[in-house]
């Protein structure tokens, strides 16, 4: 412990010296998020001496090995150091799907050469990745997938076309599915292929979705050269770590950071008002109520898996059942939040900076329960894996 | 504390589980109902509770008791709603043990408390007076008159009130009907002049009386607490009361889910088993989460209240109301997805829907405490 403390110590001072001012306020826009990658524009100097000290630390990604471009802390010193950095409200130096979703794949399945490749390279902001999973035949039913990639010797040549792949058209490196045996069962026909979205043949197109924002791409792949020391894992086995990837996603989508944020409560009794210490609409003070005990509830059951996770113990299929209880209840909130704001939160456009925020918001929250596996989809896993039923 | 069960409360666990299923199984509760059972639980269930220190869970050692606390007494209450045991567990060794222990004189607790842990002594809280549960709408009086007090009024869903032999009177000692303050809580006999008791047949065959007070004479020494400040002391049995009945509702809820699901298995129409249809499977895969839900929010409810917790009320009213939803939602799904046979006497799917549906109104339903939890949350 008296280490840990003296851990505590150093990253104050240091954090102290080395997090400029303007990265303690807090995130206003988008452009706050730094995503890194090759085409990175920083909003200013601030931003880009934040990712650089704390990519060459490691502390963009603390407790990967020190070897790949990590902090090589333990959890407890990493958890010193988010705590740390909650003090002075750092903001996170980078956003990026290599840290949350490519890396943790990498570090299981990856072999030596790619693992020392690509994430110094994540871990540094300096790589922007997407993921290639879903495609206009292949959405729920995921392992239906046809982009091929049709063995050549010493390359595979990629065909086909991705769809729902986040920020494709700003990023620079893609791990992606694809089928490398169309002969075997649709399951043991897929591999797992990183290549750089630079290469001869690959091209996006964004997509306008219902809340007017185009977070996702469509991506073509045109007689893609891919050379075969880019597959991960062994040919035809790219669907183990294609589940192991959505069992992270699916649980870090259930765990989406709601602390910090206000409450339903809270917006409700600043925008609408109490009448004898009672929330003034008392209809909506139902809905509210009731919505905030199913909130609470599954907050306490994200803390109940964590505290058995730690004691060894802990249910099946749990990021299927977080993923679909999780979203739901963000939808919830965001069409409680609509109703709260009445007429108010119609506003799509307007002069004030946020205006349009919250329809766009609640537009983009519908998108929760389809994207990463529908809820109808986790559904038949907890069905299937926890509670053992025939199949159909 | 962590949201996981310790290692002797693992062992509690299994020993309640193992208890209750081969000593006070559906069966029993079917027995008891089939021949109008004048006690309405079996008085050597409740010696072998004793024994086992299920009656004593909350009484401290220094009384006699066990002293294994809230989280404790909730997978005892989580084992009695899988096998829906009848006993006066609720009713004596949860809410009076509470309330003695929190409320009661050296005096009162060295009388009562030991008794409590033999299995001795049984007692009833007279509390409720509507019909929807307010525990500050007491318009029962109590009026100075000799050394102590005189009693009057009538309490209705009186919990084991027929066979209780002490009953805990919530009355009005000042203030209006629905005034907090000036409630006073009294040890009443029942056997004194006065007490009238009618056992109440209920929907799900367990025990309450409606209690007539007429002139009942107390003794000052039988008031339990302060005068006119009772209603904190209700307040602190009932949350022992909602979190434990949040505990057996779950018990309720994941026995009949269970029940559901082996059904969903055998089950053959259209020449396969139902449980492959998707139709019956998302509500079943559904109410699996639901079912965490209302464990996760009872647990953290048993740990506050061991935990002398600050927020130990928000975390009751949460417990009550979610778990309360839970039971409904999984009882009405076990009937429904049996088909016929869920709806006949002869099946033990509907006795459990019959309990979910008397528990959720103990002690405040969704509507109650969701008010109450919006209030505590300022709106």
């Amino acid at each position: 412990m008296a280490d840990l403390e003296t851990f505590r110590a150093e990253t104050r001072v240091w954090l102290e010296a080395n997090c400029p001012a303007e990265m303690r306020k807090p995130v206003m826009r988008d452009a706050d998020v730094c995503w890194g990658g090759r085409n990175v524009k920083f909003t200013g100097e601030a931003q880009r001496v934040w990712l650089e000290r704390m990519g060459e630390r490691g502390w963009t990604v603390p407790e990967w090995p020190k070897a790949y471009g990590g902090g090589g802390l333990s959890k407890d010193e990493a958890k010193v150091l988010a705590s740390e950095m909650r003090r002075i409200k750092a903001r996170s130096p980078l956003s990026s799907f290599g840290i949350w979703m490519l890396g943790p794949a990498l570090l299981k399945y990856g072999n030596e050469a790619q693992k020392l490749e690509h994430l110094p390279k994540i871990a540094r902001g300096e790589i922007r990745w997407c993921q290639g999973y879903s495609e206009p035949g292949a959405g729920s039913d995921l392992a239906s997938l046809r982009t091929s990639a049709e063995d050549k010797g010493d390359h595979y040549l990629v065909n086909g076309q991705k769809v729902w792949t986040s920020y494709a058209d700003k990023a620079d490196w893609i791990f992606c599915l694809v089928r490398t045996n169309p002969e075997a069962p649709k399951h043991l026909g897929i591999s797992f292929l990183l290549f750089d979205m630079a290469s001869p043949g690959v091209s996006t197109s964004p997509i306008k979705l219902i809340s007017g924002a185009s977070p996702f791409c469509q991506t073509f792949f045109d007689n893609v050269q891919v050379p075969k020391e880019n597959l991960m894992g062994e040919a035809g086995k790219g669907w183990d770590i294609a589940k192991y990837l959505l069992t992270h996603e699916r649980e870090m989508i259930g765990d989406m950071d709601s602390a910090g944020r206000a409450s339903v409560s809270q917006i409700a009794k600043r925008q609408i008002g109490l009448d004898a210490a009672i929330l003034a609409d008392t209809g909506l003070r139902t809905d509210v109520v009731r919505h905030e005990i199913n909130a609470w509830a599954f907050a306490l059951t994200m803390e109940r898996v964590k505290d058995e996770a730690k004691a060894g113990q802990g249910v099946g299929a749990l990021s299927s059942m977080l993923k679909y209880y999780g979203t739901e209840l963000n939808k919830d909130r965001q069409q409680l939040l609509m109703s709260i704001a009445g007429s108010d939160g119609l506003t799509w456009e307007g002069p004030t900076d946020g205006d349009g925020d919250l329809a766009r918001g609640w537009l983009r929250s519908r998108a929760n329960s389809i994207e990463g596996g529908t809820s109808e989809i986790n559904l038949n896993i907890i069905a299937k894996r926890v509670l053992e039923l025939p199949g159909a | 504390m962590a949201l996981v069960l310790n290692d002797d409360q693992k062992m509690i666990r299994d020993s309640a589980d193992g208890f209750f299923k081969t000593e006070a199984p559906v069966s029993q509760h079917r027995r008891l109902r089939d021949t109008a059972d004048a006690t309405g639980f079996d008085r050597d269930t409740w010696a072998k509770m004793a024994e086992m220190g299920f009656a004593g869970v909350l009484v401290p050692e220094a009384h006699g008791g066990a002293g294994f606390g809230h989280v404790a007494a909730g997978l005892i209450m989580e084992a009695i709603g899988r096998n829906l045991s009848a006993a006066p567990m609720l009713s004596t060794a949860i809410l009076a043990t509470t309330g003695l222990v929190a409320a009661g004189t050296p005096d009162q607790q060295a009388k009562y408390l030991p008794l409590i842990a033999e299995g001795k002594r049984l007692f009833a809280l007279a509390a409720d007076e509507a019909a929807r549960h307010n525990p500050a709408q007491v318009a029962t009086t109590a009026t100075p008159s000799g050394n102590g007090f005189r009693l009057n009024g009538v309490k209705g869903f009186v919990l084991d009130g027929h066979v209780a032999d002490t009953l805990i009177v919530a009355a009005r000692t000042s203030g209006d009907d629905k005034d907090k303050d000036g409630i006073t809580l009294f040890l009443v006999d029942r056997t004194a002049a006065g007490v009238g008791t009618e056992r109440r047949a209920m929907v799900d065959s367990r025990n309450a009386a409606r209690v007539t007070l007429d002139d009942v004479q107390v003794d000052g020494a039988d008031v339990l607490g302060s005068v006119g400040g009772g209603f904190a002391v209700l307040e602190k049995m009932l949350d022992a009361g909602r979190a434990c009945l949040a505990a057996e509702m779950l018990g309720v809820s994941s026995e009949s889910f269970d029940r559901t699901v082996d059904y969903l298995k055998q089950r053959e129409q259209f020449g396969q088993k139902i449980g492959s249809f998707q139709a019956l499977q998302h509500r079943a895969a559904h109410l699996f989460c639901e079912v965490e839900l209302a464990r996760s929010a009872t647990l953290r409810a048993l740990t506050a209240l061991d935990e002398g917790d600050d927020r130990a009320a928000m975390f009751a009213s949460l417990a009550k109301a979610k778990s309360g939803e839970v039971a409904k939602l999984a009882t009405n799904e076990g009937v429904q997805m049996h088909g016929g046979i869920g709806m006949t006497d002869d099946f033990d799917i509907g006795f459990y829907m019959k309990r979910a549906r008397a528990a959720q109104e103990t002690f405040g339903d969704i509507a109650f405490h969701g008010d109450r939890l919006a209030r505590m949350m300022g709106y």
